[in-house]
């Protein structure tokens, strides 16, 4: 149940990149889990290979994926911010598929591992691992410094209120582009934040991406594409699920329970949902 | 201090303004009447930037207004108060008008104005943590006119101020316009409410299926028939 | 003159085999055939702005339903087969009746599409006991390799012929679609919902009817796929890389056009091959890497792909010319 604590810590930071990107943006990063591969086989090279200390290379890839997110929204999203919707989704779809062979290409397809072998805690009687409560304080912490990002400066003020009603942002004085490319800087250092505390637990290849992609965007559309709180409670439930479905089987049908679940939450409390048109 | 010559703009193909020649000085209180689907929206949109004319000048205090960023007009001085107000309804009263504040030159000003705003809007003070979307729609219109005050605007653009208000709300609006003018701020507005408008302004200009028809001192216009005209075409 | 070429281009095609049948081209053909019905399936839908992303899954399907069904039920695929079909549709309908019934449209479907190839491909990892997970799994070779009743067959012009009718009867129900009252409804439906429910039509009904018959075709395609390589494993007929390969493929070679789809596949098919004979065995991956390039391209600069545009072109042509 704790584990499930705390991937739910993770998986909420990745909810949140992907909701500010589409809050702000209107537009949904496909590749979004692909961003965090990059950032995993940052760390990996970097702690691996040039054997930089852990907390200078979690610096470097968090501002790393901080600019991938920049350069992804102007070569890619700022040409494309006037057309249909659905182009919007393909060009991110064509990055994935650029991404994941990138990496083929110049990695290999080979399971990458920091090798770190961090401390087990004994907390109340449980066993939890270090790098999971690492990973979870650590999630906490960005996302209550995010929150007061937005709600106590001008920009994320702005931000906020781009969400809201985009057209009369100029008669607040706010330069629509430039608040698209700090938000796609956040987005992709959240993104970078996430690979940092997923590397520590898990191995690296060029499809890691698709392990909890899929399950990231089904929490946005659960809580709600837009919706930071929405994101973060169902985060938490359905790392719950996932958890309690990789404990009994494996890790896979944990995926397979949670996606039943979010059908079967489509039926059942379509209020939950308030998606309703694009 | 604002000054348009033979403007032309629209949307796409349709356009909705014709050869608009208007000026505003300092300290006046300018209206736009007309009957709807006049251009007056469009009016004030070209004048803050947020669609560009096809043809024509717009120039304020020695300033091209067509060739300045649209993000960057509000820091001329010039502040809309779009139509049907257009509040951000999820953010607070007080964020409202933080985003008013928003320009560099406003930021350092942000709790001195504020206060102005309050003594202007007492109402507003008691509601400063609440949702602006949950407020009525005279609150609202409070909301919106106090945050475009919030940059200490030079020219205020006021586009149907007293659209979807109760008679009693109007009157207040007016007065509240009024009041803001006596305080030296100079007022560009765009209305349907003719009587009301003409009692507050100085000139007025009558614009119909975007050409100026007619313009003159209020009390004049009040008395003319052309306003009778233009609206009930009698 | 023109209207009897698509019959001559026909018989060409039909004679083909009997002409020249060198076994490699033959292979190309017939996976080009294959798949551009796959893409077609996926068109159907796709141009009236239903886009999924999760076609990947209806394949995948396809072609495990079959194979299992064979190797563990001894169950010939010509009920094998409808069976794969039928899963695909009821896969389909749980999937797709909440999304339409709750409005979930365009970014959101395109999301919960792209989630189900991914849980199909974690499903078939998953089973890996039964399905060989990764590592893929092979339907067994029924005596001789060539049997009606295991709908095997070695003879490549065989598969050919087969695989020529099934991607003509693909543009045959793609072009019946084209003609009839569904693609007023779904057109209208892509315009505004809410007005089209206004003027009687079931939207939730006419989506699904266009999206089960997608994913049944497409299912389809995926067994075929399965029968022929007589090899399958769940990266190249499942997941997100084969739903985005459809995407691209389509949005390269024309999505409001016929044979649209069809184009794309040949691009896509021959394009791969050529990487494959030029940089050999260090091919793995390059393949995608050019697509992902080319889809971010072709979406900013030919968002109507090569046969749309060139139309427009055509079009565009004639109105000066005159």
């Amino acid at each position: 149940m704790i584990n499930g604590l705390l991937l739910g810590g993770v998986l909420a930071l990745l909810s949140l990149g992907l909701n500010l990107v589409f809050g702000v943006i209107d537009v949904v990063w496909i590749c979004y889990a692909e961003l965090i591969m990059l950032g995993m086989y940052g760390m990996y090279f970097l702690y691996t290979v040039y054997h930089l200390p852990i907390v200078l290379g979690a610096a470097i890839c968090i501002v790393g994926v901080g600019v991938l997110g920049l350069v992804l929204h102007t070569l890619v999203i700022a040409p494309l911010l006037g057309a249909a919707p659905i182009n919007q989704l393909l060009a991110t779809g064509g990055v994935l598929f650029f991404l994941q062979s990138a990496a083929t290409v110049l990695f290999g397809v080979e399971f990458r591992n920091l090798g770190l072998r961090l401390p087990v805690l004994k907390v109340a009687g449980m066993f939890v691992s270090y790098s999971r409560l690492l990973a979870f304080a650590a999630a906490l912490i960005a996302m209550v410094l995010v929150y007061l990002f937005l709600t106590r400066t001008y920009t994320g003020a702005a931000i906020r209120a781009i969400a809201q009603d985009r057209q009369i942002m100029p008669l607040m004085g706010v330069d629509t582009r430039r608040i698209y490319l700090i938000t796609s800087g956040l987005g992709g250092a959240l993104a970078g934040l996430a690979a940092c505390l997923l590397v520590l637990q898990y191995d690296v290849h060029p499809f890691v991406g698709l392990t909890f992609g899929p399950i990231t965007f089904l929490i946005c559309v659960l809580g709600s594409l837009g919706n930071f709180a929405g994101g973060f409670v169902a985060a938490f439930v359905f790392a719950g699920i996932i958890s309690v479905g990789g404990l009994y089987l494996d890790l896979e049908w944990g995926y397979v329970f949670a996606f039943a679940f979010f059908i079967v939450m489509m039926f059942v409390r379509p209020e939950g949902l308030m998606a309703r048109r694009s | 201090m604002l000054a348009l010559t033979s403007v032309r703009a629209g949307y796409g193909t349709f356009q909705a303004l014709f050869d608009v020649s208007l000026e505003v000085r300092r300290g006046e209180a300018v209206g736009v009447i007309g009957p709807n689907g006049a251009g007056k929206t469009t009016l004030m949109r070209v004048i803050s930037g947020l669609i560009r004319p096809t043809a024509g000048t717009l120039v304020m205090e020695g300033v091209d207004l067509a060739t300045t960023p649209a993000h960057r007009i509000v820091e001329l001085g010039v502040a809309h108060v779009p139509e049907s107000r257009r509040l951000f309804p999820r953010m607070t009263v007080e964020d409202n008008l933080r985003m008013g504040g928003f320009v560099p030159s406003a930021r350092p000003k942000f709790h001195r104005q504020l206060e102005v705003v309050y003594e202007l809007f007492p109402r507003m003070r008691e509601r400063r943590h609440q949702l602006a979307g949950s407020m009525s729609g005279g609150e609202q219109q409070m909301c919106a006119i106090g945050r475009a005050l919030m940059s200490e605007p030079k020219l205020l653009l006021l586009d149907e101020p007293s659209a979807g208000l109760a008679p009693v709300l109007v009157e207040q609006v007016f007065q509240l316009v009024d009041r803001i003018r006596a305080s030296g701020l100079t007022v560009l507005i765009v209305e349907q409410n003719v009587q009301q408008v003409l009692r507050v302004v100085d000139r007025a200009y009558l614009l119909k299926t975007g050409h100026i028809q007619t313009a003159g001192r209020a009390a004049d216009l009040l008395a003319s028939d052309s306003i009778r005209e233009a609206y009930l075409g009698v | 003159m023109s209207r009897y070429l698509p019959w001559i281009g026909g018989a060409a095609l039909l004679a083909m085999p009997f002409v020249y049948h060198q076994p490699y081209p033959l292979h190309i053909l017939i996976i080009i055939l294959i798949w551009s019905f796959a893409y077609t399936s996926w068109s159907i839908m796709g141009r009236f702005g239903l886009v999924s992303l999760g076609h990947g899954g209806f394949m995948g399907v396809g072609a495990y339903v079959t194979a299992l069904a064979w190797n563990y039920g001894h169950v010939s695929p010509w009920i094998g087969v409808p069976l794969a079909v039928a899963a695909a549709a009821a896969l389909a309908t749980v999937v797709a009746y909440p999304c339409f019934r709750f409005r979930i449209t365009g970014h959101y479907f395109a999301l919960v599409t792209l989630a189900l190839s991914g849980i199909v491909l974690q499903v078939i990892t998953a089973t890996r006991d039964f399905t060989g997970g990764s590592l893929g799994y092979t339907p067994e070779r029924y005596r001789g390799g060539s049997s009606l009743w295991a709908f095997q067959f070695s003879d490549k012009t065989t598969w050919y012929l087969i695989a020529l009718v099934v991607w003509a009867a693909g543009l045959y129900v793609w072009s019946r679609v084209d003609r009839s009252m569904l693609r007023y409804a779904l057109e209208a439906i892509s315009e505004d919902e809410d007005a089209a429910a206004a003027t009687g039509v079931h939207v939730t009904a006419e989506k699904l009817k266009i999206t089960v018959l997608s994913a049944t075709m497409t299912a389809l395609a995926g067994a075929l796929y399965c029968q022929y390589q007589m090899f399958i494993s769940p990266d190249t007929v499942s997941g997100i890389s084969v739903s985005l390969q459809m995407v691209f493929a389509v949005v390269v070679g024309g999505i409001y056009v016929s044979l649209g789809p069809t184009i794309g596949a040949v691009i896509t098919i021959l394009l791969a091959e050529v990487l494959r004979i030029w940089f050999g065995t260090r091919a793995v991956g390059w393949d995608n890497l050019v697509y992902g390039v080319l889809l971010v391209l072709f979406i900013i600069f030919l968002p109507k792909g090569i046969v749309g545009s060139l139309a427009d072109l055509r079009r565009s042509v004639r109105w000066t010319s005159s």
